[in-house]
């Protein structure tokens, strides 16, 4: 099993720099594979809909995700309620590359997140601070993202995840050894990760942006911000040239750094989507799990 | 030494973290401009997607620069991914990148991520070393220059031919630098090669 969990995170390392798509449908799929995207993650619907549906969103049609599979050779991704373990062994089944435990959909759970360490799949999951993130790697996690608010275009959230995580490691990693003990018990979490970030100044796995990424320079800005790749989701669909819009997303991601590139692949990208600031929306889906 | 690393995605920086027990200068390479402002001895192409860094290769100006480099003989190593950018034939997809290396190659060989697994086996030359293949591919067939390294299970998973080495594992995610080693000296012996040749 500890074999298992270190090539899971291997998996999520070679992730790194690269762009993770949602995508609805095969066609789609195949649109985010030519565009550059390191995996795709398949979902009925994307949060910018599943926001204006409402409703409960649940795990994807099985059939759905199998007929994405085919189409294309990159990493399958797909999402999980908070805590629907069911809904997990199911997405493990289907040989699933790697499942989303996600605050996006409608969580089956508000007190327990599925017990990651009892599954073969690997898991991503959201954190708007260091002791979520820590606390979703004890369950099993293999890989993090941040709970930017889906489906908004507004990158606010993902921001200020980034970084208050960052911010907390840089305080971890200042303090006294003896002061550990105490950081631990606040974040409610094993002193051994604690002591992790202390020796290495990161989390003990790859940390991605998620949420309200939309343009070429949100994704760099998050990048910046010490992001090792980024999730986009509402992002590319819903604008005017996704193929075009997701092709400069990936460059942006490699060249982070290289402003007079950024501006160049920011020309011409036809419309970015709408998106709603936060403070107009009603459900705030990060505060789904904690 | 300067070692070149292609950074455009994927797992560049442990090639990066590994290769800092040895007295070699890293260079991440994203754009055009880090291949034309430095001298590479060997350059290394890391694990990742190699839909994603084929793309991007082209779409920088990456991709014909570093071709005629490789075929000048500029030493190559490639994990995984970089196995495929490599390959003359890629069994189960119509595109190939550089094409220089006289392999048969199989993407996705083990399957999806369940079948990613670790091992220590046989790597001619240095013994037992741990293996840890993701979504690995494998080599169905080879040339005849080929100098085949390693094979599990009947699949070719490490082979040399000239100045280029690659693996379907990946040494850089264990903490067995041996073909990092390995490749460092055949970075030296092509570069003594070159001096003999001036001296002529």
């Amino acid at each position: 099993m500890k074999d298992r969990s270190e090539l899971n995170k291997n998996l999520a390392q070679m992730l790194k720099g690269g762009v993770i798509m949602d995508v609805t449908t095969p066609e789609q799929a195949i649109i985010a594979e030519k565009a550059g995207a390191c995996a795709v993650m398949a979902l009925e619907r994307i949060p910018a809909d599943i926001r204006k549906v409402g409703g409960v969103s649940r795990m994807s049609d099985p059939k759905m995700i199998k007929e994405i599979q085919n189409v294309v050779s990159i990493p399958v991704m797909a999402k999980t309620r908070i805590g629907h373990f069911v809904e997990a062994q199911i997405l493990q089944a289907l040989d699933i590359d790697f499942i989303d435990e996600s605050e996006v959909l409608s969580p089956a759970d508000d007190l327990y997140h599925i017990d990651k360490n009892k599954f073969n799949a690997p898991f991503v999951c959201g954190a708007k601070d260091l002791g979520e993130a820590l606390r979703r790697i004890e369950e099993g996690a293999s890989m993090i993202r941040t709970k930017g608010e889906p489906g908004t275009g507004d990158i606010i959230q993902a921001v200020r995840h980034m970084r208050q995580i960052n911010q907390q490691i840089r305080q971890i990693q200042n303090m006294r050894e003896d002061e550990l003990f105490n950081t631990a018990k606040n974040l409610q979490v094993n002193i051994e990760l604690v002591r992790y970030i202390f020796i290495n100044g990161k989390l003990p796995v790859v940390n991605f942006a998620a949420g309200g990424i939309a343009t070429p320079a949100d994704a760099a800005l998050m990048m910046q911000l010490g992001a090792e790749g980024v999730f986009v989701g509402s992002g590319i669909f819903k604008s005017g040239d996704p193929a075009k819009r997701a092709s400069a997303i990936v460059k942006a991601v490699t060249n982070f750094k290289d402003t007079n590139m950024i501006a160049e692949l920011s020309e011409d990208l036809g419309e970015a989507m709408v998106g709603i600031n936060d403070q107009e929306i009603d459900l705030l889906m990060s505060q789904r799990g904690t | 030494m300067n070692i070149g690393v292609l950074a455009l995605q994927g797992g560049f920086v442990e090639h990066i973290r590994m290769l800092k027990e040895f007295n070699v200068n890293c260079i991440e390479i994203r754009q055009k401009s880090d291949i034309i402002t430095h001298h590479f001895d060997g350059i290394i192409f890391p694990g990742g997607e190699s839909s994603v860094i084929g793309k991007l290769l082209r779409e920088l100006d990456l991709f014909e620069p570093l071709k005629k480099m490789i075929e000048c003989g500029l030493p190559v190593f490639g994990t995984c991914a970089g196995m495929i950018l490599l390959a003359k034939h890629i069994v189960n997809d119509q595109r190939t990148h550089f094409g220089v290396l006289d392999i048969h190659v199989r993407r996705n060989a083990y399957g999806k991520q369940s079948g990613s697994f670790k091992t220590i086996d046989v790597f001619k030359g240095l013994g037992k070393i741990p293996m840890v293949f993701i979504r690995a591919p494998y080599i169905e067939k080879v040339g005849e220059n080929i100098e085949v390294l390693s094979v599990i299970n009947n699949n070719i998973v490490a082979v040399k031919q000239n100045n280029i080495i690659v693996t379907s594992f990946h040494p850089e995610l264990t903490t067995d630098s041996s073909v990092h080693r390995l490749f460092i000296s055949v970075i030296q012996a092509s570069n003594d090669n070159k001096l003999q040749k001036i001296d002529v």
